[in-house]
């Protein structure tokens, strides 16, 4: 039934010629001429995700995504200069800062100067060049390369980032990785981000994603995640992008074994935004932590939809996703826990909670699991509902005014997800875990 | 012919390479009540889990003989149809399965491996209501699933109560005193005194004198690094009691 | 508590691999010309003297159907059906609408009575209290050969009767609600039925009634090579209360036979139905030979305020379920059920659910699944529990456990959850996990075999579905679940 799109939308159509252009305009290297061409013909053949292909039901594409923007090319500089204001009203979240502008790093915004030793940033255009195990590795999971906004993102690969972090390296501190988008006409960013982190060594990103108000743009990004064996990642990441804003996100990991893998997000920007990922242990005995907030009021519509993958044994995961929602927004989960048949010992379990502050928005959730081993405790649980009316009638009684309990609650319901994150060996991200707490009062704040 | 008779008995974690029991060996008599005292992690539970046959170790040496034949190859529900009672020391919990299903279950697997018919069903309840009450168990807890939402305690008495339902030629205590309250103590001392006969031995796994002094062994066993390292009489316990393991333990080792 | 040392006996005694309800019974049967086409569906329609309007809706279904094709959504797979090779109608040629017992031929009668369905009322009677009486409605293939107990049934103005007859006595009901709950567009099978349905049961209780028995009906597969498609409607007026059970068994063959159903209920203002199934359709044998396909749409619509739809499944058989009973919490306080055991073995598929459709004020539902996975079986929950913007107060709860047995196996979840009410509280939770080793290591230190322990331990896992069955068939099946999973240790 999705096979055949026999008819283009206007969004296809200028995809269909941007990528046209790019071809003509040439590629970096040939191999990526190859990555493009793979993730083009993908796109070709099945046309932009709607309702009816199984994994965009709830959030279709082709609906949502009436035209496609013109692609972003490189800043120039006097976007850089205006992009390095913005960037400066960010506050820093841990050590080093890496900024992408539009999709483009540039090392002029960025402050690598008390990068740690053993971690080599490049951007991914300089990357590629003579690295034939990077550009393999950019190819992405089968998961991902059968997913429609991955296969995009591939087929205008052009820039982004490549962040090698060598074998026992502790990075010590966050990197803090910002992508902003450039105010002026609304255009369409395309940005990849490759991340390796070698045997034993632990590190921490976040990635914190911006733009303008009042700009349609869109943007699609995929994040790539090597966890080596026996190493640590703990990746937090805020999704404030502007207003008006499409937002595509891909994250595409692989654990290694006796590895540690641990991911926060906190959505509250963009009109229409879509967080996907996907997570595959690789090496037994790991542990991955899968996380984040959703607050959306107004319209906005956001759609969090993870694969985490079970393909050996002795591996725990846990999924745990909060959405808080407003107005007429509408909210979607879908999680999905496969258990491989060789993936004995498997122990699962993912929780999608949802409260819903007015009586116009919608959520749909959709916690699968697919089990094909037997010695496996796996779970999920979902629910949905308004705030509990009894604790309500309790804080009001002992005096809090309405607004206030609310917020307290939003507040103890959110930070269940936030809480622990980095209790692991890091533990250097409570600096974001206050920003994300903080974010969520002024959130709650802001209602009043 | 001792009923229990456990000869140079090896065994290890079936999923690690880690060796709980190190060559035990261990008899007990006819009619005799045997106390197992030892340091916590000296490997008593798993003798006991071993003797029943749980999958959880691998026999890798020796032998137990349970009237001299020895029951290593044999699955549980065999081991428990040839006399082997094992009283949990954490015991399961089995949502949905009514107590009174159970017990009868279990007294009728007893009863067909002895060529007896089914047991009927006032015959039944008025067994399990005659050894509840002696036991202080409610009808209550009779109505519920097997050991859901009983307390530490209550799981300790139900425990009892199926031993005396089924009669075991051997019954294993492991801990059966641990979370009773001193009322409950003494009922289950009772419960196992009037069961003592000729025919049936206990071995009683402890670690407090104060059950000892309610069911008198007759011999007491210290267990440490997964051996029996001493034997002795009644007093043995009051030493340790007195002094701990350290002496004992120390010289062992 | 017998029941579970019958179990255990059951399980004892049994062979693997054995269906002890796969005989066939040797009638003369009259067949309507093989495949499928505007001419069989009136041929069908002659054959049960159908009103035009009816041929006519019949009529529309098929040329709808024409249009249609096979759902591929359910993790389910199969060769494709060839619907031109199968007969659409079979019944027995002595007569195929006895007006009594003594007309039915002695071997259809026979085979009931094998199975366990007397159908000659005193047989019934002996020994048998009022108040556990139980009306039957006996479906051969594709017609109805005996309805039990309907004059004592019309006493309290309750209808029962086989669909066709319905069609000729009551033909203002069925019109009336026949396709109003699966409309003949709603899917492929349910579409494909209304062209070629040929029986089924009919139930309507009048006003304030409470049906005086339970109702069942039994549906019995026997010619070879021909597709079921029974249709059942049950309609319970204001304020009364009926309850429901089916029961289903084919022989043993080395074909795939299918079997599509449509089943609509509706209840209004303050009516209860109870509806229950005990699904033992030939499932193949271990290798995956055999066995009914078994594609079956049934429906519920909780049409007046305060009214009431439990459905009960016990499913054990057919090569493939593909079903989703579900329920239309269209009057406000209206309630949903959904109990549901699924138990596969050998190259058993299921893929079954339900939905809960939420759209008056103050409504409720619960679903209970109980999904036990062995042998090679695949083994799928699917379920919508959905609130519509005015359903305020909504309220679900689900809970969904599967339970592995051997690592061939799989069980799967796939639950949608969709809320549009701030007010609406949904609950949902699911568990995967095996049969645990201590509590098999605690009861087998007791004495119990593992086939014993297994089956004890199974038994309480789907305690909480079991018993929402009717006391009667509590029992059965129970027995039939240790059955099932017969040889899936070991
Ligand atoms: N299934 C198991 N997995 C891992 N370790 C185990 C297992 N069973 C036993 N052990 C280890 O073997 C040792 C002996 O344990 P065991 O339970 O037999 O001790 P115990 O003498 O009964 O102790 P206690 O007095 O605390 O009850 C301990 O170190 C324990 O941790
Ligand atoms: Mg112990």
């Amino acid at each position: 039934m999705n096979a055949v799109t026999p008819i283009r939308t206007a969004a296809e159509q200028s995809l269909i010629s941007a990528y046209a252009a790019l071809r003509a305009a040439g590629a970096p290297a040939p191999a990526v001429e190859d990555l493009r061409a793979q993730g083009y013909s993908r796109f070709e053949a099945s046309g932009l995700p709607h309702r009816r292909v199984e994994e965009w039901k709830y959030t279709d594409l082709r609906a949502m995504m009436r035209e496609a923007k013109p692609l972003a090319g490189a800043p120039d500089a006097s976007t850089l200069l205006a992009a390095k204001v913005a960037v400066g009203n960010i506050p820093r979240i841990g050590g080093s800062r890496l900024v992408m502008v539009d999709g483009f790093y540039s090392p002029e915004l960025s402050d690598t100067g008390t990068m740690p030793d053993g971690v080599k940033v490049t951007s991914l255009a300089n990357a590629i060049v003579g690295r034939p195990e990077i550009v393999a590795r950019l190819a992405g999971s089968a998961a991902a390369q059968a997913n429609a906004a991955f296969a995009l993102n591939a087929a205008f690969l052009t820039d982004g980032l490549v962040i090698e972090i060598a074998p026992g390296t502790d990075v010590g501190h966050v990197l803090d990785l910002i992508s902003i988008t450039s105010a002026g006409e609304a255009r369409l960013i395309n940005a990849r981000v490759l991340v390796l982190v070698g045997e034993g060594a632990s590190a921490g990103i976040v990635e914190t994603h911006v733009g303008p108000a009042g700009t349609d743009y869109q943007k699609n990004v995929a994040l790539q995640v090597v966890v080596g064996n026996g190493a640590t990642l703990e990746h937090g990441r805020r999704q404030i992008e502007g207003d008006q804003a499409l937002h595509l996100a891909t994250l595409d990991a692989d654990v290694g074994a006796g590895a540690h893998f641990d991911t926060l997000t906190l959505t509250t920007g963009a009109a229409v935004s879509r967080s996907q990922l996907f997570t595959r242990f690789v090496g037994e005995n790991s542990k991955a932590t899968l996380r984040g907030v959703t607050m959306l009021r107004g319209r906005q519509h956001a759609d969090t939809s993870l694969l985490m993958d079970h393909a050996v044994p002795h591996c725990e995961s846990k999924e745990l996703f909060k959405h808080i929602l407003d107005n007429e927004a509408h909210g979607v989960f879908q999680g999905k826990i496969i258990v491989q048949p060789v993936a004995q010992k498997t122990d699962g379990r993912m929780m999608s909670q949802t409260i819903m502050l007015a009586e116009g928005p919608a959520m749909d959730n959709k916690p699968e699991l697919e089990i094909f081993a037997d010695d496996v405790a796996c779970g999920h649980g979902c629910t949905c509902g308004e705030l509990d009316p009894d604790l309500m009638f309790y804080l009001k009684a002992r005096g809090i005014p309405h607004g206030e309990a609310e917020a307290l609650l939003v507040e103890a319901f959110a930070r269940e997800a936030i809480e622990d994150f980095g209790e692991g060996p890091l533990g250097v991200v409570e600096e974001l875990r206050e920003a994300m707490l903080a974010t969520i009062l002024d959130w709650m704040r802001a209602r009043a | 012919m001792s009923l229990l008779e456990i000869k140079n008995l090896t065994a290890k974690l079936a999923d690690e390479d880690k060796q709980i029991l190190n060559g035990l060996n261990l008899t007990v008599e006819k009619g005799q009540v045997a106390a197992i005292m030892g340091p916590n992690g000296s490997g008593k539970s798993t003798l006991s889990y071993v003797l029943a046959g749980r999958e959880d170790y691998d026999v890798t040496d020796g032998e137990a003989l349970l009237d001299g034949e020895n029951i290593l190859e044999l699955a549980p529900d065999e081991r428990a149809a040839k006399g082997l009672f094992l009283a949990f020391q954490y015991p399961i919990e089995i949502p949905g399965v009514g107590q009174m299903t159970f017990l009868k279950a279990a007294i009728n697997a007893q009863r067909k491996k002895n060529g007896l018919g089914e047991i009927s069903t006032p015959e039944f309840i008025k067994l399990v209501n005659g050894k509840a009450k002696e036991l202080g168990i409610s009808q209550d807890m009779l109505r519920r699933s097997v050991n859901v939402g009983f307390s530490g305690g209550e799981k300790k008495r139900n425990e009892i109560l199926q031993m005396s339902l089924l009669a075991p030629k051997l019954a294993i205590l492991d801990e059966t005193d641990s979370g009773l309250d001193i009322d409950a103590l003494k009922i289950v001392a009772d419960g196992v005194n009037a069961m003592r006969s000729p025919d049936r031995a206990f071995v009683v796994i402890t670690h407090y004198q104060r059950l000892l002094d309610y069911i008198r062994p007759d011999v007491v066993h210290v267990m440490a690094g997964g051996q029996i390292v001493k034997s002795g009489g009644p007093e043995l316990a009051l030493e340790l009691e007195a002094n701990g393991y350290a002496d004992i333990v120390g010289k062992a080792a | 508590m017998p029941a579970v040392q019958e179990t255990v006996e059951q399980v004892r005694s049994i062979d693997v691999d054995q269906y002890k309800y796969g005989f066939t019974t040797d009638v003369e049967m009259e067949l309507a010309p093989k495949g499928l086409s505007e001419d069989i569906v009136r041929y069908i329609s002659a054959k049960k003297g159908e009103p035009e309007w009816m041929l006519e809706w019949r009529l529309d279904a098929y040329r709808r159907w024409l249009t249609l094709r096979e759902p591929e959504w359910a993790r389910v797979h199969y060769p494709k059906i060839d619907f031109q090779d199968l007969y659409y109608y079979a019944a027995p040629k002595s007569n195929p609408a006895p007006k009594s017992l003594d007309e039915i031929d002695p071997a259809i009668l026979e085979t009931y009575k094998k199975l366990g369905i007397p159908l000659r009322e005193q047989e019934v009677l002996a020994g048998v209290a009022p108040e556990n009486r139980i009306a039957v409605d006996a479906v051969f293939d594709s017609v109805s050969v005996a309805t039990t107990f309907k004059d004592e049934l019309a006493k309290a103005g309750v209808i029962f009767c086989s669909i066709s007859e319905a069609l000729r006595e009551h033909p203002e009901l069925v019109k009336q609600y026949i396709g109003s709950v699966v409309p003949t567009t709603d899917n492929f099978y349910a579409t494909l039925n209304s062209a070629v349905f040929s029986d089924g049961s009919f139930v309507y209780v009048p006003p304030g009634v409470r049906c005086p028995m339970e109702l069942s009906t039994y549906f019995r597969i026997n010619e070879k090579n021909t597709g079921q498609f029974e249709r059942t409607l049950i309609i319970a007026d204001k304020g009364s209360y009926v309850s429901y059970l089916e029961g289903c068994t084919a022989p043993m063959r080395d074909e795939n036979q299918l079997h599509a159903a449509v089943v609509e209920l509706v209840a209004l203002e303050d009516a209860e139905i109870k509806y229950s199934t005990v699904q033992n359709w030939y499932p193949g044998d271990s290798e995956g030979r055999g066995g009914i396909y078994n594609f079956v749409t049934k429906r519920g619509d909780c049409r007046g305020a305060r009214s009431k739809i439990s459905w009960t499944q016990v499913e054990t058989g057919s090569a493939i379920t593909w079903k989703y009973p579900s329920c239309i919490l269209r009057g406000d306080d209206s309630q949903g059920e959904f109990y549901s055991i699924a138990v596969s073995n050998g190259a058993q598929q299921v893929d079954s659910g339900t939905k809960m459709i939420h759209l008056g004020k103050n409504t409720r539902s619960r679903i209970i699944s109980k999904g036990i996975s062995a042998g090679k079986s695949q083994n799928t929950y699917r379920g919508l529990v959905s609130a519509h913007r005015r359903a305020t107060n909504a309220k679900n709860f689900t809970n969904c456990d599967s339970l592995l047995i051997g690592n061939k196996c799989g069980a799967h979840t796939v639950p949608y959850i969709e809320s549009k009410t701030a007010s609406a509280v949904f609950e949902h939770e699911a568990t995967t996990s095996k049969v645990s080793e201590d509590q098999m290591f605690y009861c087998m230190q007791r004495g119990l075999t593992q086939e014993e322990a297994i089956a004890l331990i199974v038994n309480g896992f789907v305690k909480d579905v079991l018993q929402q069955l009717p006391m009667e068939f509590m029992v059965e099946a129970q027995k039939l679940i240790a059955i099932s999973l017969e040889g899936s240790v070991g």
